[in-house]
């Protein structure tokens, strides 16, 4: 069936998010924002372990046409792309990260994001660390916190309605093929 | 874009599920009537296979026309998403065959729909699993049953044959304390009238075949999850699956890894999915879901108040009247109205068998429809003494809950004066 932004009802089944911690870093648009206007996405804490969550959001970014640069200290290669130890040492622009890390390790990460002049920090479902959220949004960058973004993709792009889920998008807009 | 709108229920009835696909802009739910789907290339497949990509592989797993069906229920309920199959029945089996192990307990409702029993006790029994009933109205009952070895609380909102209705809160509350899912099934009630999940149930399964579809012309079932429960400590989603390369469903998905491991797992093992046929058809009874149970139980009401005035009639057993032991947990779950199923006790006429007396009754209707179904537009009547458990003595119709004076009415939307009168007249041809 078709799929698209619509007008979507607000998720708040599945966050331990306070209502207002949720308008800040689980706002729509902000997200629908990252997902259309980010390309190259820096993943901290990609596992080489196929059957981790990190290694499953990867591939589906990848093949949503997501540039993916894994950030994992301890690995060479990931999803043959060249791995980096931090963000630091990417040679090239970022436009979103995306943290599987710890909670605790997060402010040193939106630290050095900030450093790099990304436009976007995502920090992973069950990962909250509010100060390191605080910063983000404060330096300017588009910020979530305690999302998936490869459930929020998939939320928008229909992937999620397929597997069952809800997605709390109501339209009856037709989106034109040309586009 | 500001986007955002809580839309209430009737909109989620006609469009939750359902955004007018790109290429043909079909405003009414396609049937994809297909066995299997293209992929684009070997890549795309293997990252299908391995759940790296969303997307369909084959109707057993899924298919665009009962996702529409899956979505929607799920919005309706509140729930975090849902996988539809065949049956009520396959429902019900598919959640316990996904969460439980040999040497595991379920500790359940005693006052369920025969068929429920009948899997309960044996068809688990087969996979090990051992089934305790309780009486659902007795807290301490079900406390006193959860043994180390319970991995999941039963039970019917609205059960069967009384219409004794589950205190939802005091029984997800012992759940939660033992941490372990509550499931329900709703079937009687549908989503409209109460959504089990907003008073803390787990798993809400449907006989979507009923009220549902509510037309009474497809089978089809349903597993909604809340997304709520913390399986990180239940073995079954959160370990390595070996059917599935050790994933870790509960890790990898987090809130969908139940409906997941339902889905690629035990549906897709066991080949309970629901066709796109009859997915279409239960759309379009969702629909109208709402409009169709203010009339059911509107009816139901006036049909419970005829009977309970009736001299032919000894007891009437329905959670609407005030006479029922629930009554009060009726209005306070089911606010609407607690369903339209409900049964009576016929008097004996004088010198003849109950039984007899029954069967005649259901005889003499001329607008009730006397089969096995609950949840049609039309009126349903069943006799289970005559018919479907007339082999037992009527001893043991009694320990089953179900006399062999026991009549049990399905409410349909007809003209409702025209339900009272073929009572009426049914009773006075005896």
């Amino acid at each position: 069936m078709g799929s698209g932004s619509g007008i979507s009802c607000p998720i708040t089944l599945n966050s331990s998010l306070t209502k207002e911690q949720q308008a800040l870093y689980q706002n729509p648009a902000v997200i629908q924002k990252i997902l259309n206007e980010c390309k190259t996405i820096a993943i901290v804490g990609l596992s080489t372990d196929r059957q981790k969550a990190s290694f499953f959001v990867a591939s589906y970014l990848r093949s949503a046409g997501y540039r993916i640069i894994p950030v994992n200290p301890k690995a060479a290669q990931i999803l043959d792309e060249p791995c980096y130890p931090n963000l630091a040492s990417i040679p090239e622009p970022v436009d979103l990260v995306d943290i599987f890390r710890p909670a605790y390790e997060c402010l040193d990460i939106v630290q050095e994001a900030i450093a790099c002049k990304v436009k976007a920090v995502w920090l992973q479902l069950k990962i909250v660390h509010e100060e390191a959220a605080e910063l983000a949004r404060k330096a300017g960058l588009l910020t979530v916190m305690d999302c998936c973004v490869k459930m929020e993709h998939g939320r928008y792009c229909g992937g999620l309605h397929e597997a069952g889920m809800n997605t709390e998008i109501i339209s009856a807009k037709r989106n034109h093929r040309f586009i | 874009m500001e986007a955002e709108r809580n839309f209430g229920f009737d909109t989620r009835m006609i469009h939750a599920g359902h955004i007018p696909d790109t290429q043909t802009g079909a405003r009414a739910v396609p049937i994809y009537q297909t066995s299997s789907f293209v992929f684009y290339d070997a890549d795309h497949a293997a990252e299908l296979f391995d759940l790296k990509q969303y997307g369909h592989i084959y109707s057993r797993i899924s298919n665009p026309t009962v996702a529409v069906f899956e979505e929607r229920l799920a919005a309706l309920e509140g729930a975090t998403g849902a996988v539809a199959v065949s049956s009520g029945m396959a429902a019900q089996l598919a959640v316990f065959m996904t969460l439980l192990e040999p040497g595991d307990e379920v500790v359940s409702s005693a006052h369920l729909y025969g068929g429920t029993v009948t899997q309960l006790t044996h068809t688990l029994k087969k996979m090990g699993i051992a089934v305790s009933y309780v009486d659902p109205t007795d807290i301490g009952a079900w406390e006193a049953a959860i043994t180390p070895r319970t991995k999941a609380l039963y039970g019917e909102l609205i059960g069967n044959p009384r219409g004794s209705i589950l205190d939802l809160e005091k029984v997800s509350a012992l759940a939660a304390t033992h941490r372990i899912p509550l499931i329900i099934d709703n079937t009687m009630a549908t989503p409209y009238l109460c959504r089990p999940m907003e008073f803390g149930a787990t798993i809400v399964v449907y006989s979507a075949t009923k009220f549902i579809g509510g037309h009474g012309n497809s089978l089809g079932g349903l597993v909604l999850d809340s997304g709520k429960f913390d399986y990180s400590r239940y073995p079954a989603i959160a370990e390595p699956s070996p059917k599935y390369h050790n994933l870790r469903f509960f890790d990898t998905f987090g809130h969908y890894g139940f409906l997941m491991k339902v889905r690629v797992e035990t549906v897709r093992d066991t080949g309970c999915c629901l066709s796109p046929m009859n997915a279409f058809l239960l759309i379009q009874g969702v629909e109208t879901l709402s409009l169709r149970m203010d009339r059911h139980v509107d009816n139901a009401l006036q049909v419970a108040k005829f009977l309970e005035g009736h001299p032919q009639v000894a007891w009437v057993s329905y959670a609407g009247l005030p006479s029922h032991p629930q009554h009060a947990l009726a209005q306070k779950y089911l606010p609407r109205g607690p369903g339209a199923v409900l049964s009576f006790g016929i008097k004996a006429k004088s010198g003849e068998d109950l039984r007899l007396t029954g069967k005649h009754f259901i005889e003499n209707l001329k607008l009730f429809s006397h089969l096995a179904n609950i949840g049609d537009v039309r009126s349903l009547v069943i006799h289970p003494a005559s018919t479907t458990h007339q082999q037992l003595t009527d001893e043991e119709l009694r320990e089953c809950g179900v006399g062999p004076e026991l009549i049990r009415l399905s409410i349909g939307i007809e003209t409702v004066e025209d339900l009272l009168w073929d009572l009426d007249q049914a009773f006075h041809a005896l």
